[in-house]
């Protein structure tokens, strides 16, 4: 494992979101004991990985969306120094999947994982500079402190689960 | 403003300190504490907040061509853009477009824009259902309440008493106990109106011209459920948050979420370059597959003027508009953080920089209703990451609202005193000429702190200025500093440095002029006290700005032979110093203000500047070892980061020192005198005094007459001034001198 891959995973760790890294090969075993069913995801663009015969439905109605109990997306990119991951969406339930579940489980290619803040920040720049889009850099579960103490787990996840995988 | 008014003020002022200013207190002081431990985490704070600056400066010099250009690619990208003049023009758009796209229930995320505009009453008289997504506006909107913070609207409410209202609201049996509780109740109801929602309505943190982009800033993800939900988005902003590219958010996301709560990031940054692509999720077709592509997605922009572009005209109130509304100035305020925002605040913006915001958006009247509560302690300025200048716009307003007419209070005392325009309240005459008064007081000392004692004399004051009889008068010397200095022989004229005889160390505390100037003649140094007259600190805070322009040109006067032939000029009030060293620039030729500021300095300040490498013992300077001490700072002090050299000087002078956290004492020069403000101010003190009681046993120190004012009146244990403590002919007695208590 590289350094940039451990800091993120301290990083993420320091947020409170359980992360691990798996291979290519092992991810749909590793992906597969993340879930709480029912799970409704999107589909992974990892070459080797796919979510086809795991327990997701990728084409999911707006009932699934409310009754999952976990929500798998791709992230464009981890960022080390801070934990954060970019979600993108040009087009698809990204957006819907991570926030409506209690639970994410965020999909990451070591490659992508990038070292600054700054770097991420560029990223979803990129992302945004197309029409149509919309990106988000996510940094742990959603929170709130409106109601008196901190409270993880607002209107989106309170879980978030974060698996490397070592795509190279 | 008549005197019953002033009363009423003061009633409520207790009432929100009785029954909000605890959760207040605990949400603010908080986030304060947070915001300066995760900026102590940037290496390059200062850079980026240039950057910031840089950005909004040339963003709304540019506003004009950056909106045209906003206009442009959000309309190229098949969203609309809608200019809305005044708040009712806004609200009438935003009706419209619900009703054009049939929408019948609206969720919303945080938007003080949509406050501004009172928004949700219009939709609502409508027939329009509005739900807030984001819980601190939730709160307030089932509790029929007003924002009390611009970040956290609900922050005046305790666990317990959002427990109570749930419980009624939702008619619960039991009332809910812990805040996950209160969320799930919240989420759980929510989660069903943004399902069953026709539109989303947001704010927007910034606006990207060149690609008509979008960014919030949220950590609940209510905002994004909402957009990604609902088939229509309407955002809407002020025209100030539009800056040129995504690229020039990178500054302002690494200040942000920092000065607002203190967290390195919010949750989440969203960038939406609307309409959107991805498809709704339409909960009346709950059960066929969501396909890109099925729902038809619109974007509106409504961007609102509703005064700005007449605050960009405005010289003086124009950097409001670089505001990012972190909330940071109403966090870094003593006096917000004990009586939060429903007194501090207007219509609708809280906190410091809501002086000019309300002026900008509201008018002056509604700024006059609170911006009496800024006692211009300067703790806001260094927070602010744009670097504003809130307390500069805080006296421009003041300034203004004297201008605008006599608000009626007190008549008849002062005036002989006070001669000046009959616009201006005699009580701020009376402050503002506080070494008139004081030099009167002493001319007829000891007799006239007797009478001032009496009680005919408190109610006269009371009724007539409008100082609370529960304050203590301070005791006004017969035998001023420089009458001592003068008897002492130190020169006026030829001399090693000149110590600035400022009114306060004049007439009400010699004993510390004494100290100082010991302390420089052990240090080898020849002294002299020449005529100077006030700075001009005193009109100032009353909101008088010429007058405090004429009185900084003749202190200038006065200084500038000495300035000019390199003296260094030691100034021991930290509020005529943070006179001399920051509003000097505002009020004379910029040659002789940036004269003034480098040749003047705290005691402390050159004495470290003085000692260089050397131990403090080998020039006579007295050894503390073993001696602990808790220091408050004088806010204005600690703005010009006095508190440093003191604690360094102290410390290698041997002594143990703690530094208080409390911005401000509370007492603010005048402030603390006033009827009105009498309560808050007694809080804020309170406040600190807990502070200082937790380091018992230490010699309690603070730089400020008025601090040392506060700090006695509320018990803490013979508080004394630090220089004290370098003067070689101290024993460490109370420094009597014959002047009354001569405690400071």
């Amino acid at each position: 494992m590289n350094a940039r891959v451990r800091r993120f995973l301290d990083e993420l760790d320091d947020l409170g979101v359980d992360a691990t890294t798996t291979s290519v090969d092992a991810f749909a075993v590793a992906l597969r004991d993340r879930l709480e069913r029912p799970a409704v995801g999107v589909p992974i663009d990892v070459p080797g990985c796919t979510l086809a015969d795991l327990p997701v439905e990728t084409a999911p109605t707006p009932a699934d969306l409310a009754a999952a109990a976990t929500g798998v997306t791709p992230a464009a990119i981890g960022v080390a120094a801070t934990g954060s991951v970019l979600l993108a969406d040009d087009g698809g339930l990204t957006e819907a999947v991570s926030l409506y579940p209690r639970r994410h489980v965020v999909v990451v290619p070591a490659s992508a994982i990038v070292a600054g803040i700054a770097d991420g920040i560029d990223r979803l720049a990129a992302v945004a500079e197309t029409a149509g889009t919309s990106g988000v850099l996510a940094t742990g579960p959603s929170a709130t402190a409106d109601m008196g103490d901190l409270v993880v787990g607002a209107h989106g996840p309170a879980a978030v689960d974060v698996l490397v995988v070592a795509d190279r | 403003m008549s005197a019953l008014s002033r009363r009423e003020r003061a009633r409520r002022i207790r009432e929100l300190l009785e029954r909000e200013g605890a959760a207040v207190r605990e949400n603010t002081q908080t986030f304060n504490a947070r915001r300066y431990a995760a900026l102590d985490e940037l290496d390059d704070l200062e850079a980026l907040r240039a950057e910031a600056r840089r950005i909004k400066e040339a963003a709304i010099e540019d506003l004009p061509s950056l909106v045209a250009a906003l206009e442009a690619s959000v309309e190229a990208n098949g969203g609309r853009v809608h200019h809305a003049a005044d708040a009712a023009e806004a609200r009438a758009i935003v009706a419209d477009l619900l009703a054009d796209h049939g929408a019948e229930t609206v969720v919303k995320s945080k938007s003080m824009t949509t406050e501004e505009i009172d928004l949700n009453e219009a939709l609502e008289a409508d027939g329009t259902a509005v739900w807030e997504t984001d819980l601190g506006e939730f709160v307030i909107q089932l509790a029929d309440e007003a924002p009390s913070h611009i970040t956290g609207p609900a922050i005046h409410r305790s666990r317990a008493s959002i427990a109570e209202l749930f419980a009624e609201t939702f008619d619960l049996e039991a009332v809910p106990e812990t805040a996950d509780e209160l969320t799930e109740i919240a989420r759980t109801f929510l989660g069903e109106r943004i399902r069953e929602a026709d539109a989303a309505i947001t704010g927007a943190n910034f606006l990207a011209a060149r690609t008509g982009t979008v960014a919030l800033v949220t950590s609940e993800g209510n905002a994004r459920k909402c957009v990604a939900t609902t088939p229509v988005h309407v955002a809407v902003a002020g025209v100030e948050k539009v800056v040129p590219t995504v690229d020039d958010l990178e500054a302002f996301v690494q200040l942000l979420a920092r000065s607002a709560t203190g967290q390195a990031q919010s949750a989440y940054l969203s960038l939406f370059t609307p309409p959107l692509s991805a498809p709704a999720v339409d909960f009346d077709r709950a059960d066929e597959p969501i396909a890109a592509g099925s729902t038809e997605r619109a974007f509106h922009l409504v961007l609102l003027d509703n005064g700005r572009f007449d605050l960009r005209d405005d010289e003086q109130l124009r950097e409001t508009l670089y505001c990012i509304r972190c909330s940071a100035c109403a966090n870094s305020c003593a006096n917000f953080q004990h009586v939060g925002g429903h007194a501090f605040g207007g219509e609708t913006y809280s906190g410091g920089i809501a002086a000019g915001w309300e002026t900008g958006v509201h008018g002056l009247e509604s700024a006059g209703t609170f911006n009496d509560l800024c006692t211009g302690c300067t703790r806001c300025a260094p927070n602010c990451p744009v670097k504003i200048d809130i307390p500069w716009i805080n006296t421009v307003v003041r300034d203004r609202l004297h201008r605008e007419g006599d608000d009626g209070r007190f008549d008849s005392l002062v005036d002989g005193l006070t001669p000046g325009d009959a616009t201006v309240p005699r009580d701020a005459r009376l402050f503002a000429r506080i070494d008139r008064a004081l030099s009167l007081a002493s001319a007829l000392a000891p007799a006239s702190n007797w009478l001032a004692g009496t009680r005919p004399v408190r109610a006269l004051l009371e009724r007539a200025v409008g100082v609370d009889a529960r304050r203590p008068l301070p005791t006004v010397t017969d035998d001023p500093f420089s009458g001592w200095a003068d008897r002492r022989r130190t020169s006026t004229e030829a001399s090693d440095v000149v110590l600035y005889p400022d009114v306060y160390t004049e007439y009400l505390a010699p004993a510390r002029g004494r100290a100082a100037l010991r302390t420089l003649e052990a240090l080898g140094l020849e002294v002299a006290v020449p005529p100077a007259p006030e700075s001009g600190r005193a009109p100032l805070s009353q909101g008088l700005i010429d007058r405090a322009r004429e009185r900084a040109e003749a202190a200038e006067a006065a200084l500038r032979p000495h300035l000019e032939a390199g003296r260094p000029v030691v100034v021991i009030e930290p509020s005529d110093l943070a006179m001399f060293r920051r509003e000097y620039a505002r009020l004379l030729p910029p040659g002789r203000a940036s004269r003034v500021a480098a040749g003047t300095f705290d005691p402390f300040e050159f004495v470290e500047a003085h000692l260089g490498e050397r131990p403090p013992d080998a020039v006579g300077l007295p050894d503390g070892t073993g001696r602990r001490a808790v220091y408050h700072p004088h806010c204005q002090g600690r703005t010009l980061g006095l508190a440093e050299p003191t604690a360094a000087v102290l410390e290698r002078c041997g002594y143990e020192v703690t530094v208080t956290s409390a911005e401000c004492c509370g007492m603010a020069g005048s402030f603390g005198y006033t009827v009105d403000h009498y309560d808050l101010s007694v809080a804020v003190g309170r406040s600190l005094v807990e502070e200082v009681e937790a380091h018992d046993p230490a010699v309690v120190l603070a730089s400020g007459t008025s601090c040392l004012e506060q700090l006695e009146h509320l018990g803490a244990s013979r508080p004394r001034h630090p220089v004290h403590l370098l003067d070689p002919a101290d024993r460490g007695r109370l420094p009597g001198d014959g002047a009354g208590r001569g405690r400071l």
